[in-house]
């Protein structure tokens, strides 16, 4: 904090302003701006991953791969996505410390699950207790990337089935015909034509995966929603910075955010689509051919 | 995915050698005096001071974490922190779920904050957090009670006429009404809900409990928890303390 | 003093609209509890949905045309009020939206003498609906767009060359086929629709009297019984129905507007998930 701002009770105007502005909360505050894009990074390949396994299983000739695919698929489509996300959080947690129970407690422990508690033996806790502030925030930040990954995974899976689906059967067929194995179509062939296909479901899901990440305020991880009501909520002379019912303005802020991420995305992903129609045999490739000649 | 995690794990779990035993006490942050996160965005407050002097007394190293208030007790139950110090209440319904240290404050009133002295309980909805005595007691006594996740949502909601009046405790609404301008007064009606405020643990957690028992104890006999209670930027002077009551026993 | 499975329901399976028992379960907090109560806050769950999406689905129509229209008087409006509304988060425009309208004066707005009440606004049923309303009305114009655009060209000379235009050409060629191109697109909008309900009384609405939707339930129980694992999957198997009512309501509809085309042609329902908020 710089030195002027030491007693913010004696400073107005603009100087108060940005004294106010820079204060270590606010400071939290644009960090957490990070935390949202640095969910995004980690989920968004995460997710597809999952998604890819998913489509694939679901395509399997192996009937139990096949079933536990197309479940996968599925499950997004019945339940809101919110109701995972309350869920997924605490059974994960509960999920890897019972395994870290099974390793690391004395034989003959008594069972996690005892009545209304969840406990394990103290070195079986993830994070340890005695571990530093950043290992909790880190372990909740990455048990909310995981609970992401899983939920958008199925939606991805989903997008990815349609567009395996999608791929001009004929070109499968060729490439039977010049003697490829069904593994050398699978990777020569379906992957990397399906992209063009999956295009337009996945810049959706991007879209979606954005506007979705207020949730993680729901999950425990303290993100631009959570920074953003804290700081807005009217303050007494208790802080160093009373003022009144601010929350309105950090919204509106929240709400500028996310229309520039939707806005620069759409920007970028039109691009993308362009580059992947390129030689394709579709409506948007034809158009570039055309265009070309 | 699998292989970050355990890494995390392995390397929280050598962390965790090196260091001493660590208590991780939890609260709201968001109900002042009792605690908040000021704005370097550090937990502050009473309970900040009492709870680091507790630990001192106990000999504890200890560390702080802020939770949302409606999951406060399920994530104490879930291990994500060993007590709870958070302006909670004792009450037979939660001592089912937890177990309470003896109170560090005396059973203390809640009172009614509205636009004005003549405002009437019956005629709307009156708010108060989620899960709170507070809640509970407007809903069991004939009002209608409409319920906000955070404290401050309650205040908002009697400032823009959601609700005829916001029940908390009365330390909470007291700063709120003389900063006010006159805006909002407190009503002369006030409830006792609740056996004083104490911290929570898990009940398999008799030692920690004991040893942080004591220590109120200790700050109870010697008078420092009194001092504490009646500073200024805490309850004030008029604030009742434990006085002889707690010099009982010692 | 505990209540058989019956008696649970009569007390409890209207208590999110303010009928029953008052108090809401202290204890025992059983299956049947949590089904029925659960099940009452389902009401408002299907409030939210079917009201917004019928008065959302004429608000998309005019808002396709007018995106779709020439006039960039016309035009532009529409545009950012499609954008503004899918290109954020409906959790962050219901705090939004909350927060502006308790800024309404409560006495009331008078207007040439008549004094118009506004502190209904603030309440759910009516707040939130309304923000709904505009947000599915702003993700189905964007369907309703694409189909209008897709509309094969040559449908569109043929009604020239019989000399159908201005209204008529709109009513019965344009509208019709707009609406049988955009429907698969438009059932899964309503699917994710319902699920959108959810987060109502998880933004800033307050509920009142402890009258909430299935969710506000579902975390009451779990808040009270620590365990996650049976109010929530509660929850779930609640939407599923609801999802394949959805799908079956809306699959009539799609036969009947497919009901003219060859089997070969018809358009199936199938999810693309591009409507989630």
């Amino acid at each position: 904090m710089l030195s002027s701002c030491a007693d913010p009770k004696a400073i107005e105007g603009l100087s108060w302003l940005f004294c106010y502005l820079t204060s270590g909360k606010h400071i939290d505050f644009y960090w957490s701006f990070l935390t949202v894009l640095l969910l995004l990074a980690i989920t968004a390949p995460a997710a597809l991953g999952f998604g890819f396994v998913g489509a694939t299983a679901a395509r399997s000739p192996f009937l139990p791969a096949r079933m536990l695919g197309k479940t996968y698929i599925a499950m997004v489509r019945g339940v809101p996505d919110i109701i995972y996300f309350l869920f997924f959080v605490i059974a994960l947690d509960q999920a890897i410390e019972y395994l870290k129970f099974l390793a690391v407690c004395p034989a003959g422990s008594p069972l996690p699950w005892q009545g209304l508690e969840f406990r394990v033996c103290p070195e079986a806790k993830v994070p340890l207790s005695t571990s530093s502030a950043g290992w909790h925030k880190a372990y909740g930040f990455l048990l909310a990337a995981v609970t992401f990954a899983i939920v958008f995974g199925a939606f991805a899976a989903n997008v990815l089935y349609g567009a395996m689906q999608a791929v001009p059967r004929a070109q499968l067929e060729t490439a039977e015909a010049y003697g490829m194995s069904h593994k050398q179509v699978f990777r020569r062939i379906l992957v990397p034509q399906m992209w063009s296909y999956a295009l337009p479901g996945l810049s959706n899901l991007w879209m979606i995966l954005i506007k979705a990440t207020p949730l993680l305020f729901l999950l425990g991880v303290k993100d631009i929603v959570y920074y953003a009501r804290e700081l807005g909520g009217s303050k007494t002379q208790a802080y160093e910075f009373p003022h009144g019912d601010w929350r309105l303005y950090y919204f509106l802020g929240l709400l500028v955010f996310y229309l520039c991420m939707t806005r620069v995305s759409e920007i970028l992903l039109g691009k993308l689509a362009g580059r992947l129609s390129r030689g394709q045999a579709t409506a948007a490739g034809e158009a570039m051919r055309k265009a070309a000649a | 995915m699998k292989k970050l995690l355990l890494a995390t794990a392995l390397v929280a779990l050598g962390a965790g050698m090196a260091a001493a035993q660590t208590v991780r006490l939890g609260t709201e942050g968001a109900y002042p005096p009792y605690n908040f996160v000021n704005d370097k965005g550090e937990v502050a407050g009473f309970e900040r001071e009492l709870g680091d002097e507790l630990c001192k007394r106990a000999g504890l190293t200890c560390t702080w974490v802020t939770n949302e208030w409606d999951s406060i007790i399920p994530n104490l139950q879930s291990g994500n922190y060993d007590v709870i110090i958070a302006g909670m209440s004792i009450t037979p319904e939660r001592g089912e779920v937890v177990d309470f240290s003896q109170p560090y404050i005396p059973p203390a009133s809640s009172a009614y904050l509205a636009l004005s002295k003549d405002a009437d309980l019956k005629s709307g909805p009156v708010a108060a957090q989620t899960s709170t005595i507070q809640a509970a007691f407007v809903a069991e006594n004939g009002m209608t009670v409409v319920e906000y996740a955070t404290p401050e949502e309650t205040v908002a909601a009697v400032k823009n006429g959601e609700a005829v009046a916001v029940l908390a405790d009365k330390d909470y609404l007291k700063p709120i009404a003389d900063e006010s301008g006159g805006a909002l007064v407190l009503l002369d009606r006030e409830e006792v809900i609740g056996g004083g405020v104490g911290m929570a643990f898990r009940k398999s957690d008799t030692e920690l409990r004991g040893k942080f028992d004591a220590a109120i104890k200790s700050m109870k006999c010697d008078g420092t928890l009194d001092a504490m209670i009646v500073k200024p930027e805490y309850f004030g002077p008029e604030t009742k303390v434990w006085g002889e009551e707690g010099k009982q026993g010692c | 003093m505990s209540m058989t499975c019956w008696e649970t329901i009569q007390a409890y399976g209207l208590r999110s609209i303010g009928i029953g028992e008052n108090l809401l379960p202290k204890t025992d907090f059983t299956l049947c509890q949590q089904f029925t109560l659960i099940g009452s806050g389902l009401i408002w769950n299907v409030y939210f949905g079917v009201l917004s999406l019928a008065f959302g689905f004429f608000l998309a129509n005019a808002l396709a045309l007018a995106k779709s229209a020439r006039s960039p008087w016309l035009r532009k409006p529409a545009e950012w009020f499609i954008f503004v509304f899918r290109g954020s988060p409906l959790f962050i425009q219901f705090f939004l939206a909350y927060e502006a309208l308790v800024m309404l004066p409560r006495a009331g707005i008078e207007i040439f003498g008549i004094t118009i009440a506004t502190s209904w606004t603030t309440k759910a049923w009516a707040g939130a609906l309304f923000v709904m309303f505009l947000n599915t009305a702003a993700y189905s114009a964007e369907i309703f767009y694409g189909a209008l655009r897709s509309i094969p060209k040559g449908d569109l000379e043929a009604a020239d060359a019989y000399g159908i235009s201005g209204w008529q050409k709109f009513r019965r060629i344009q509208w019709p086929t707009m609406l049988r191109l955009g429907w698969p697109g438009y059932t899964n909008e309503a699917i994710f629709l319902f699920h959108a309900t959810t987060l109502v009384f998880f933004s800033s609405f307050p509920a009142f009297s402890q009258r909430g939707d299935a969710l506000y339930y579902a975390n009451f129980f779990a808040d009270k019984t620590f365990n996650p694992f049976i109010p929530y999957p509660i929850v779930g198997f609640y939407f599923i129905c609801i999802t394949l009512i959805v799908t079956m309501v809306f699959g009539a509809v799609n036969r009947r507007l497919n009901r003219h085309l060859p089997q070969n042609l018809k358009s199936r329902i199938r999810l693309r998930p591009q409507l989630v908020r």
